[in-house]
């Protein structure tokens, strides 16, 4: 790496943090698609060889463990840590033009916990038994007994369990910095509505990581009591496994669900509002234009995540749950759309009148555009507790998830990744490798998970290994097929970005350090920035973020620190087209 | 180049309320030591020639660039889009219409009920669907860069108060129309005169009990539980209403037309008990008995299948619901209590 | 306003803006409130949907509990007085009363000990029944953050401190202090009502 930024190993630096999340990120989600691939090929071709497995054909236990690692990668070690943890510790300080976040050593730790979360996590493939086969919510009593409940319920899920402790606590301290920081650190004239809505996003989903990790965390220590030490917090009386009758009493697999998906809920707006954050600093930027109504923009970041509080029953419409509660989170559920699709429109308006430039971010924002509505509108089924009866665990669900997830959200850390790579490291990624990376993954991904819909109607059923069981479920093979063969060639367009990624550190055109014309203060230090950010030199802000092509400016781009008698002001405009 | 230095006299007009110490302490970074060691002069000296040696600070205010400049090749990414996008919604919407892919007829009327649910949900989230997305392939092709200048338009209120106003009504009011078939499978309890049946989960089937001729379940015991005795529900034999239990597995078999409750439960993990045609799922939670109830009315065998992640045996757990007449039901629960 | 301190390689730190430590306090705080409600509610959640009526009622070492509760409230008391000294500029009663207070947690804890081996002493462990289980974890997880601030504490005394950042300390310690002590009383509430 050029540039003074000291690449160590423990640094307190946040630019060095957030790279070594970023890289942390990029290793957890290879791992996690590599296990995806092997999901893929299994179900396409049960019976085929796969090299890795021992005894060449997959059995069904293999499979749940894939699932389960997958799931708990993805969701944890890709999408809580590279949009928030990467990107975020990254710019934060430079957004909001602070030094260095509020407390480095802290930072630091996080970093390292969520680093051996993730060792402790992969550690479960090596134990006897192998990896946990409980699905990522891993729900009691299947999770909660020990290894007599199925292969990898041994120390498998304790080793899970350990890891998401260890992840909670790391999440847990690295959100109070980014709201600290964000809260006290602002430099002289940043005031909160002139914050760039990334900076709003990483707040907010700072919150909803402080108060749902710490209910995971209890969660998690009641579970890992029940399996170490014989307490029946979610284990009921007279359980028979195996055979044999179990000593548990008193306890209620109903309580996990709750306290998991009063965590799970707001986790994914967790991994979707960086996202939503970035698209909407992107789309302004490449259209010249500013965000479309920024109050609404940060009232709605706000709303989804407050609502997101009170929804996480709609996961459990089939488990026995009150029906009128039920009925209660599916209208909360109803209206956390509200505010998702006012963001949908505000996105929409952004474009219009603009002058929309094609980079490589700006592709994957409108991707995320794309692919938000599609997977977003899915959620609109599965909220109503009627439907969610034909649907639920179904590939419905997962066809949801993964447009929303697995894509949108990715598509957020894609954009982050193109828009951000000249300011980490001094030079740009390559602009035509990026145009194929992001057609073949828009076209591939659409492809994967549009099908998932089909397939759930027809009455497909997730966490299935094979389609030995019932008899209809044979017929439904080949849209397994083509997904399989989708996947398989999504996957390796990735390769396109990993060598466009990496060649372009040592190879990139050096591009100057505000290369997409762009207002926030990262802009407006050197790439990679100094150590010190912006040094003793004060940065002193007079602008919103978002002042593209403001009428009788010079340039169609206003950085937020330059004061109002700043050459932009005062160099005589150019005349304006009528439209 | 114009240099917007901190220091203009105006600056104080825009400055916030509050002023924050930006600066945080930077120990241990060799960097900063080696210019302060060699440049031992003044503070001015030694930021400066930091500010030199490392090339920071390249644009506090870059200059003005001329607005019009325009970035060839919009074309062809708007094409693109374009293109992926109408053939995603062309292929969603036919492959939908044309119920390829669709449930199985439903054979209740709560199913059909769900099913009309869903069908409006379908519709009014397909108008959503294709009308957004081809509303960002427009936006995507009219305003591509051209060499236009943008418009500076920070937002609209009474836009925005209009469709927030049209999402509150539109996903409310579809949430609350979906009231009904929810009502109907699970406010209101079964008509009385149910036939009642227990649905057992376990490790990787199902076991169903019929009340036998006393309509009276017998006491379970989970200590009697064994396999080796044909007791797999432990049914408790000191217990007169449990002598004439009928315990099958495999097959659900129910009368045509009659109300039936299933009483659903589970002996060790969560399963999930699912019939396609019922549009029905409801978990098997260890500990809870949930009832829920149908009245089929077709005759025909329907997939039960457990959807509830289980185990290893999960996607082989299933059994099949046998709707049949009245009078082939009746010789059903004959010959079944004959062999227990 | 004009000039600021600036942090400049070879010079002394900036002024940290101890204000920092104080928002990052009230975040912890709600970290841990969230925490501890997450174990609240399950312990009123599993009460309500308890399907088996074995469960014995619990006999809790009342008396020595309240004993605990009060010693807590005197730390908490002492620290106050401790923050009172330092404010009045009077270091040597700021110390006796900061060691005070550390030692009345030391105390809390040792009670705490005590209770437990009561209730051993009785035959209900951990795994003995549900609401055994709750008594044993809401004692051990109180009693782990205290430990935290009682070294907290311990480390703050030790440490030279200038003047700003004692102060600093005395507050964000003040904060974390009385937050558990107030939590203590919380479970000690529940603990004695809901004991059936
Ligand atoms: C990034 C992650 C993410 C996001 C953003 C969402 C968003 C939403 N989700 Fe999703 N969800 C998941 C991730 C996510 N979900 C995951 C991981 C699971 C499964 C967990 C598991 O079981 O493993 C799940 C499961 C899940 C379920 C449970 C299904 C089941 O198991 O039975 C439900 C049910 O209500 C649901 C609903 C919703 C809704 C209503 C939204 C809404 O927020 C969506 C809002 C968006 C839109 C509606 C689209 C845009 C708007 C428009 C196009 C405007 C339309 C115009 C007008 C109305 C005028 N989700
Ligand atoms: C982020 C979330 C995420 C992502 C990206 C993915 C990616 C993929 N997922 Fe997965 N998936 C889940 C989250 C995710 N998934 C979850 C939560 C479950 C539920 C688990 C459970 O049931 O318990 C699941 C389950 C699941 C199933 C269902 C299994 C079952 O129920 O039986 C399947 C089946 O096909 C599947 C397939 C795939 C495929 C083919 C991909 C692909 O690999 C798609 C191609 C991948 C990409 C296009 C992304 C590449 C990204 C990068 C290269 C990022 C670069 C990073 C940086 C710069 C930091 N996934
Ligand atoms: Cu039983 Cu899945
Ligand atoms: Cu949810």
């Amino acid at each position: 790496m050029s540039g003074p930024v000291k690449f160590r190993l423990f640094s307190t630096d946040h630019k060095v943090i957030g790279l070594q999340y970023c890289f942390l990120g990029m290793i957890a989600v290879s791992t996690g698609v590599v296990l995806s691939l092997l999901m893929r090929y299994h179900l396409a071709w049960p019976k085929g060889h796969l090299p890795f497995i021992a005894g060449g054909i997959m059995t069904p236990e293999q499979y749940l463990a894939l699932v389960t690692m997958h799931g708990t990668i993805m969701v944890f070690f890709v999408l809580t840590t590279a949009p928030q943890n990467a990107f975020g510790t990254y710019f934060l300080p430079l957004q909001i033009g602070a030094r260095e976040m509020a407390f480095p050593v802290l930072n630091m730790l996080g970093f390292w916990l969520t680093f051996a979360a993730f060792v402790v996590l992969l550690a479960a493939f090596l134990v006897p038994g192998g990896a946990p086969i409980s699905g990522w919510t891993a729900y009691p009593p299947l999770s909660g007994l020990g290894d007599i409940t199925g292969p990898g319920e041994g120390a498998g899920q304790t080793l899970w369990l350990v890891s998401i402790l260890i992840f909670c606590a790391g999440s847990i301290f690295s959100s109070i910095n980014f709201i600290a920081t964000t809260i006290d650190l602002r430099a002289p004239g940043m005031t909160l509505m002139r914050l760039p809505l990334t900076v709003w996003a990483w707040f907010f989903t700072s919150i909803l990581i402080l108060l749902s990790f710490s209910v995971l965390f209890a969660a998690g220590v009641l579970l890992l009591l029940d399996r170490s030490f014989g307490t029946s917090f979610f284990l009921p009386a007279g359980l028979v496994v195996t055979g044999q009758l179990q000593t548990h009493s008193g306890g209620s697999p109903l309580l996990w669900q709750h306290l998991f998906w009063f965590f799970g809920h707001p986790e994914v707006y967790i991994a979707i509002l960086p996202g939503m954050g970035v698209t909407s600093q992107v789309l302004a930027n490449f259209s010249r234009k500013p965000v479309f109504g920024y109050p609404a923009m940060v009232t709605t970041l706000g709303l989804i995540g407050l609502l997101g509080f009170g929804v996480w029953g709609h996961h459990m419409f089939v488990s026995g749950m009150n029906p009128y509660s039920g009925f209660s989170f599916s209208v909360l559920t109803m209206s956390i759309a509200v505010p998702s699709a006012a963001k949908t429109f505000n996105w929409l308006a952004t474009l219009w009148h603009g002058k929309i430039q094609f980079k490589t971010p700006m592709l994957f924002a409108l991707g995320f555009v794309s692919i938000f509505i599609t997977g977003g509108l899915s959620g609109i089924f599965l909220a109503q507790p009627a439907v969610d009866n034909m649907l639920h665990s179904t590939y419905f669900v997962v066809a949801h998830i993964h447009l929303v997830m697995g894509v949108a959200a990715i598509f957020g850390i894609f954009a982050s990744t193109y828009y951000w790579f000249p300011k980490m490291f001094g030079r740009a990624m390559c602009e035509s490798l990026g145009r194929w990376h992001f057609w073949l993954t828009f076209v591939g991904t659409y492809c994967i998970f549009v099908p998932m819909h089909f397939l759930g109607v027809a009455g497909g059923i997730r966490r299935y290994a094979d389609d030995s069981g019932a008899g209809y479920l044979a017929a439904l093979q080949p849209l397994h097929t083509f997904m399989t063969v989708a996947a398989l060639l999504t996957a390796a367009a990735q390769g396109i970005f990993f060598y466009n990624f990496f060649n372009s550190i040592k190879n990139g055109e050096i591009p100057g350090p505000n290369p997409w014309n762009a207002n926030t203060l990262e802009w407006t230090v050197s790439s990679p920035p100094p150590p010190d950010n912006f040094g003793s030199e004060k940065i002193e802000v007079f602008r919103g973020a978002y002042d593209y092509s403001v009428p009788n400016s010079a340039a169609d781009f206003i950085p937020q620190n330059a004061p109002f008698d700043s050459a932009y002001d005062t160099i005589p405009v150019t005349p304006q087209r009528e439209s | 180049m114009p240099k917007a230095a901190p220091g203009f006299p105006q600056r104080a007009r825009y400055l916030a309320t509050r002023r924050i110490p930006v600066a945080m302490p930077h120990r241990n970074i060799a960097a900063h030591r080696s210019v302060a060691t060699s440049s031992p002069g003044s503070t001015a000296e030694t930021h400066v020639e930091y500010r030199r040696k490392f090339g920071a600070f390249a644009a506090q205010a870059p200059a003005p660039q001329k607005m019009t400049t325009r970035v060839k090749g919009s074309t062809l990414p708007a094409i693109l889009f374009a293109l992926v996008i109408v053939t995603l919604v062309v292929h969603v919407v036919v492959i939908f219409a044309s119920g390829h892919f669709a449930a199985p007829g439903p054979i209740t009327a709560d199913a059909r009920a769900v099913d009309h649910q869903f069908r409006l949900t379908l519709y009014l989230v397909g108008v959503l669907f294709v009308s957004t997305q081809l509303a960002l392939v427009l936006g995507i092709w009219l305003f591509r860069d051209r060499g236009q200048r943008a418009r500076f338009i920070p937002g609209n209120n009474a836009l925005e108060t209009l469709w927030i106003g049209a999402a509150i009504v539109l996903f409310l009011g579809l949430g609350a129309l979906g009231r009904k078939a929810w009502a109907a499978v699970r406010y209101t309890g079964p008509e009385t005169g149910s036939l009642q049946i227990e649905v057992t989960g376990m490790q990787f089937q199902f076991a169903f009990r019929y009340p036998g001729p006393d309509g009276r379940f017998g006491r379970l015991d989970p200590a009697l539980i064994s396999a080796a005795t044909s007791n797999p529900l432990g049914i408790d034999p000191a217990d007169p209403d449990g002598r004439d239990d009928i315990v099958t597995s495999g097959t659900l078999a129910v009368p045509v037309g009659k109300p039936v409750e299933l009483l659903i439960r589970s002996q060790d993990v969560i399963h999930n008990f699912f019939v396609r045609e019922l549009r029905l799922q409801q978990d098997a939670v260890p500990g809870l008995i949930v009832p829920v109830h149908f009245t089929a009315d077709r005759v025909g065998q329907y997939d039960i299948v457990c959807t509830q992640l289980c185990g290893l045996g999960h996607q082989k757990m299933h059994a099949t619901l046998n709707v049949m007449t009245e009078s082939d039901y009746e010789n059903f629960l004959k010959t079944q209590a004959a062999s227990q | 306003m004009t000039t600021q301190p600036i942090s400049l390689p070879g010079q002394p730190d900036p002024a940290v803006p101890q204000r920092v430590y104080v928002t990052g306090m009230y975040l912890a705080l709600a970290g841990i409130l969230m925490f501890f409600t997450a174990l609240i509610s399950a312990w009123v959640v599993r009460r309500g949907l308890s399907t088996s009526n074995l469960e014995a009622r619990l006999e809790l070492p009342r008396a020595l509990l309240g004993l605990n509760t009060f010693l807590l409230l005197a730390s908490s008391a002492a620290l106050e007085i401790a923050r009172r000294g330092l404010r009045a500029d009077r270091p040597e009663t700021f110390r006796r009363w900061w060691y005070a207070t550390s030692v009345l947690g030391i105390a809390f804890l040792v009670g705490q000990i005590f209770a437990w081996r009561a209730m051993a002493g009785t035959g209900i462990f951990v795994a003995s029944n549900p609401d055994a289980s709750f008594f044993y974890l809401f004692t051990a997880v109180h009693g782990v953050h205290l430990l935290g601030g009682i070294t907290a504490l311990l480390i703050a005394a030790t440490r030279n401190l200038r003047h700003m950042a004692l102060a600093t300390a005395a507050r964000v310690a003040g904060l974390y202090w009385h937050f558990l002590t107030a939590l203590w009383c919380a479970i000690f509430v529940l603990l004695m009502v809901g004991g059936r």
